[in-house]
């Protein structure tokens, strides 16, 4: 009987994650093995037929249709990550090493006041400044530079691409300031003293010293950028749905969930092998940062 | 080597440094010592070019370096944090600098081969940066800017993370480095027995001004103030009155002692209403044994503490007629007995166991 008295430290720490351990269990762990189950039924009118088979995957992963969603998705992903941190990595030096101390304060607040509005309001906002008759257009009609609205600013995929590389900027800035802001300086001051030109500098101290930093920020921006929907659906158009919006398809419109669910594991699955691949970018990196 | 004159530096309202002017010659240990706060780093941060200046001008090898950055000036530093680059390994530190005179592989592993057993790190090339223990990260920024040549070689407080007794290792081995390189050592620190042991001469620093320029055992024995007494070593401050100044010698009557002829130090100015005191290093007193007369002059006293240190033993005593306690140390030799609290003695000593110091205002 004695075994199974936990150490008052093991009963604390037990009570102290028992809340958000059962959290994880209710609200993340049970519905993904729902999915899993939901993945391998098949779908007969309005019944579920529960003889387990993979025809749902088979589907998933042959039928044209789905294969071009998921691998759009996965471009416009990649794509928006590209734009969202080659933009937010200046932003991040300038306030982090260019931007006096008593300032940096006051340019982390800026950058979060995006969020005081929502986030549909902010897509409405694009479709206002990208559309038809939209600030875009008005601007370069009323300067004569154009005769015609343009139409291919709207309802693709740049819209998406503009959007959400929008939308993301200030959660990869944040990271990458931070591990900026971690960068001792004296490493700055000692390449330049061993003859570094601050070129040179940036390209051997600062770039692969904030690399965490950019790794971070890729992931935060990658990942739920392949399983947004709600963008592409209102700014992306027919050219600019992605897979998720298909997902969304089969679980409500088509009454097709088990082909759904096999859509959402295929795009998880292909999520997980990226982020994996970052995590372990991440770590090799991380592993010569210990040192101060 | 390097000249230094009339510097001036102010961050904000702050003077950082006030009308530094100072000479270091070719091939010598320098050191800039001072309290923090005293502007030591930011001088030697302005000779590597980290920080600049409001008027003044720093000359290095016959060369202004007005307007010259870090990376163009013959200096390199060691830094207090050392500023080893975590994600390189140790040979990839030290043969950072060596990126611009493209030497091609082999030549730079020579290079830093050579460098690594100069410091006494050879094998040690392939290891993280972060596998490393302070003393060795304190040799590896050493290789780093030695494998430069530079002219001037900048030591930022190196010493100071380490613990005592590989602290008093290195001592001795960056002197003997920089006597058999030549190069010139500018050394920053605030202990005074570092920079005693380690250095040909000594600036003593206090609120940005060079406050006494020169050799360890001048510094020791004639200190200029008060400031700088204090500051090295043990030093008994006594009240003094000046007499009579003749042919360089002082007459000062001595609080406790009595009257003394002091010889006037070089710095030392009695004109101009300065005020002085009186200085006595505890070693050069001597607590006399009954019948024992070895000094020229004696004065009572009664002993008010006794310290037995071993080799030495520290006496608080009072002198008759004064207030002031005063720290003599005795040598404790074979026939010498320790004396008493309460015991009556007499302090033996001579006119140049005292030097005029200057009192700060």
């Amino acid at each position: 009987m004695r075994q199974m008295q936990l150490d008052p430290d093991a009963r604390r720490g037990l009570s102290l994650i028992s809340i958000p351990f059962a959290f994880s269990i209710l609200l993340l762990a049970a519905p993904l093995m729902i999915l899993l189950a939901m993945s391998v039924w098949t779908q007969d009118f309005l019944t579920l037929d529960r003889t387990p088979t993979l025809d749902n995957f088979v589907e998933a992963w042959t039928d044209p249709i789905y294969r071009t969603l998921m691998l759009r998705s996965l471009k416009i992903s990649i794509i928006v990550t590209l734009v969202t941190v080659c933009l937010a990595y200046p932003a991040a030096y300038y306030m982090s090493f260019v931007a006096p101390n008593n300032r940096k304060a006051l340019l982390i607040f800026l950058i979060t006041i995006p969020f005081w509005t929502s986030y549909l309001m902010r897509i409405f906002l694009w479709k206002v400044i990208l559309g038809f008759n939209g600030v875009i257009n008005g601007s370069l009609m009323g300067l004569g530079l154009i005769d015609q609205p343009l139409d291919f600013i709207l309802y693709n995929q740049l819209a998406v691409v503009v959007t959400l590389s929008h939308a993301w900027l200030p959660f990869a800035v944040l990271p990458i300031f931070v591990v900026m802001e971690k960068v001792n300086r004296a490493y700055l001051e000692a390449a330049q003293d061993l003859g570094d030109t601050p070129f040179w500098r940036f390209i051997r101290i600062t770039l692969p010293l904030s690399m965490p930093g950019v790794v971070a920020a890729t992931l935060i921006v990658f990942v739920p950028t392949i399983g947004d929907y709600v963008t592409p659906k209102l700014v992306g158009g027919p050219s600019g749905l992605m897979i998720a919006n298909m997902i969304e398809v089969q679980f409500k419109n088509a009454n097709n969930a088990p082909l759904g669910a096999a859509l959402a594991l295929s795009a998880l699955l292909l999520v997980t092998s990226v982020a994996g691949i970052f995590v372990w970018l991440n770590r090799r990196y991380l592993t010569s940062e210990g040192a101060a | 080597m390097i000249e230094l004159s009339n510097i001036e530096k102010h961050y904000g309202s702050y003077h950082a440094l006030r009308d530094v002017t100072c000479h270091i010659k070719e091939g010598e240990f320098f050191s800039l010592l001072g309290p923090s706060g005293s502007g030591k780093t930011t001088l030697l941060r302005t000779i590597a070019g980290f920080e600049g200046i409001d008027s003044g001008s720093v000359v290095i090898g016959g060369q202004s370096m007005a307007g010259v950055p870090p990376n163009k000036r013959p200096t390199n530093m060691v830094f207090q944090s050392y500023a080893i680059f975590p994600h390189m390994s140790v040979a990839q530190n030290v043969a950072y600098g060596l990126r611009a005179q493209r030497l091609g592989k082999t030549r730079t592993t020579e290079m830093v081969t050579e460098a690594l057993g100069k410091v006494g790190l050879a094998g040690y090339g392939e290891r993280a940066a972060h596998a490393l223990s302070g003393g060795q990260r304190q040799r590896v920024a050493l290789a780093r800017a030695l494998i430069l040549k530079p002219k001037v070689l900048l030591l930022d407080e190196p010493l100071s993370a380490l613990d005592r007794k590989l602290r008093e290792e290195m001592q001795s081995e960056l002197r003997h480095l920089q006597r058999s390189l030549g190069i010139t050592f500018v050394l920053v620190t605030h202990d005074q027995e570092e920079a005693l042991t380690m250095s040909d001469r000594v600036a003593v620093m206090f609120e940005g001004e060079i406050a006494q320029l020169d050799t360890p055992q001048a510094l020791y024995k004639r200190p200029a103030s008060k400031r700088v007494a204090e500051f090295f070593g043990a030093m008994n401050i006594l009240k003094a009155e000046i007499l009579g100044l003749k042919g360089g010698i002082v007459t000062t009557r001595i609080e406790g002692l009595g009257v003394a002829e002091i010889p006037l130090g070089p710095e030392a100015d009695t004109h101009g209403g300065n005020k002085y005191c009186a200085g006595v290093r505890p070693e050069l007193m001597t607590v006399l044994d009954d019948g024992e007369s070895a000094y020229p002059k004696e004065n009572p006293a009664i002993v008010t503490d006794v310290e037995y240190r071993g080799e030495l033993t520290y006496y608080d005593v009072k002198f008759d007629g004064s207030d002031t306690p005063v720290v003599v140390s005795m040598r404790n030799t074979t026939n010498r007995e320790i004396k008493e609290v309460g015991q009556k003695v007499r302090i033996g000593w001579e006119n140049a166991s005292a030097v005029l110091l200057l009192e700060q205002t």
